[in-house]
């Protein structure tokens, strides 16, 4: 699973009364393990540097966040 | 027994002057899916568990102490310096009032950490599955942490920590796929 398809979207029903501007697409996380059910062997690996950085050894176990294919997150 | 390595697991490093984010923190570190509760369910645990699993308990929940203290940084960090006005206007005056610039063991709220908050009930499943789900809440408080900071240093050790919290949870899931003890009918074995 690639680091960009880890979140999934819904548009959640939007009421005509609402009294505030309306978010029109809803996001979550769907991370790495929950398609992992066991790690097999010989995994790809990052190097020292890039796995203490990411706080995994393997790529397929990295879960970005936030989403990397948004731009404007990153905070407030 | 602990051999202790006078050094954080990762750099935290915090940039921006943000009492306010320090209440916040404090979900990770008095919190019901903190970092406190999460070591102390493990370590608790892993003497009623199969013998295959104790040992990833123990180095789990060992680690989760690791995280503590690196969320303990953050706190204190964002906290020493500030003054009775500032911290009344970050809202953490009734901390204040208690405990000066200590650190205690509360949640985001100020509500202090209860056992209730973990649980043993002596089957290996329903323990595991409450450890994953444990791993899964404190993934999502990573989130939600990370969304209400623009401090990319401050950031940068949140998203570590929230990393960890996805590596756990995978070895959790594994140790429930040992204690099925069907590996042999998987693809990889």
């Amino acid at each position: 699973m690639s680091a960009s398809d880890q979140f999934r979207t819904y548009r959640p029903f939007l009421g005509p009364f609402d009294p505030c501007p309306p978010i029109q697409e809803k996001s979550y996380n769907v991370p790495p393990q929950l398609f992992i059910s066991f790690q097999p062997p010989n995994l790809p690996q990052f190097s020292p540097y890039e796995a203490l950085k990411y706080g995994t050894l393997w790529p397929a176990l990295y879960g970005p966040y936030p989403d990397p294919s948004r731009k404007e997150a990153g905070g407030d | 027994m602990w051999a202790y390595e006078k050094k954080l697991q990762y750099p935290v490093r915090v940039s921006k002057c943000d009492p306010l984010m320090a209440k916040f923190l404090m979900e990770q570190y008095g919190g019901a899916d903190g970092e406190l509760a999460a070591a102390l369910r493990y370590l608790n645990q892993r003497y009623t568990i199969p013998d295959k699993v104790v040992g990833l308990l123990t180095d789990i929940g060992t680690e989760e102490f690791a995280h503590l203290e690196m969320i303990a940084t953050m706190v204190y960090k964002l906290t020493k310096d500030a003054t009775p006005a500032q911290m009344k206007a970050a809202g953490l005056g009734d901390h204040y009032a208690a405990h000066d610039s200590a650190l205690f063991y509360t949640n985001a709220a100020g509500v202090p950490w209860t056992a209730s908050y973990i649980a043993a009930k002596g089957d290996p499943i329903a323990d595991l599955y409450e450890d994953i789900a444990a791993e899964e809440k404190a993934r999502a408080t990573y989130q939600w942490l990370i969304d209400m900071t623009d401090d990319v240093d401050l950031q940068d050790s949140l998203k570590y920590l929230r990393e960890r919290e996805i590596v756990h949870s995978l070895r959790f899931r594994e140790a429930v796929e040992i204690l099925k003890d069907k590996q042999d009918q998987r693809i990889y074995f």
